[in-house]
């Protein structure tokens, strides 16, 4: 009798196992984007996003209202699209990220940054952007977003041949 | 091989401001080359600074970042002296890292 039934339990103990592991990571997978900004793990889904309001709800979970505490500067007319310096300062408390989107280019996302405490929530880069479009900075600060956005001409793009 | 990171970090007290400029081709993988080939993408995903074993600053980045990338950013409790960190991989598995005096 103990022959029979002792192989089982541990089978079934195992499948059960497998089958929870599965369920455990299946249940998490909608919120795997938007965990991604609090971790490190590079938020691989909503960089592949074509929309802007996609890509915001892929890496926050969430939606973001304005603010005119966020200063973003970026040039009225970029002559050349492929370089576009932005830059975005914020007078926001307890700033985790900063993130940039430029709602025409292929896709939406062009970066996001962490924002560790003790870091200034101030960053500038340089980005592409394929045509004149708008741009959107978004600010995580104390859990919730805050956005600002400028229109940039541009007379050259900088995502084509 | 020279490092593909330059960086310029300097302490004006309490504050510390890193300039950093890369060399990385940051393909997007849309545009064609001289034989109407798509170039596939390559790019920079992860970009991270660690000063005194914390990191400080961590870059995620898309397609949509320049050429040659250049990220300024400034921190706090670091002093003439501290060693920065940076250290970047890309899509395609590659990766380079340096580690910078802060001045």
């Amino acid at each position: 009798m103990t022959t029979h039934t002792g192989p089982h339990p541990t089978r079934r103990l195992i499948l059960q196992g497998a089958a929870s592991v599965a369920l455990i990571g299946l249940g998490n997978l909608p919120f795997a984007p938007a965990r991604a900004a609090a971790n490190d793990k590079y938020p691989e889904e909503a960089f592949k996003l074509k929309n802007e309001a996609d890509a915001i709800k892929a890496l926050y979970g969430k939606t973001a209202e304005p603010s005119d505490k966020i200063k973003l500067d970026a040039p009225e007319i970029a002559e050349n699209g492929g370089v576009v310096p932005i830059s975005v300062t914020t007078t926001l408390d307890k700033v985790t990220s900063i993130s940039f989107f430029v709602a025409e280019n292929p896709n939406a996302l062009a970066a996001s940054y962490k924002i560790p405490d003790g870091t200034i929530p101030a960053v500038a880069n340089r980005l592409k952007m394929a045509k004149t479009s708008s741009v959107t900075a978004i600010v995580e600060a104390d859990g919730k977003l805050y956005s600002a956005t400028k229109e940039v001409k541009v007379t050259v793009g900088g995502c084509g041949g | 091989m020279a490092s593909s990171i330059r960086v310029r970090a300097t302490s004006n007290g309490d504050i510390t401001e890193v300039q950093t400029l890369i060399q990385h081709p940051m393909d997007t993988g849309l545009v064609k080359d001289a034989k109407g080939e798509l170039i596939p993408a390559h790019y920079i995903q992860e970009l991270k600074f660690a000063c005194n074993g914390k990191d400080v600053f961590v870059a995620n980045w898309g397609t949509a970042i320049s050429k040659d990338p250049y990220v300024k950013f400034s921190f706090k409790s670091a002093k003439k002296g501290d060693d920065l960190k940076i250290s970047w991989t890309d899509n395609k598995g590659g990766s380079d890292e340096t580690t910078a005096k802060i001045a």
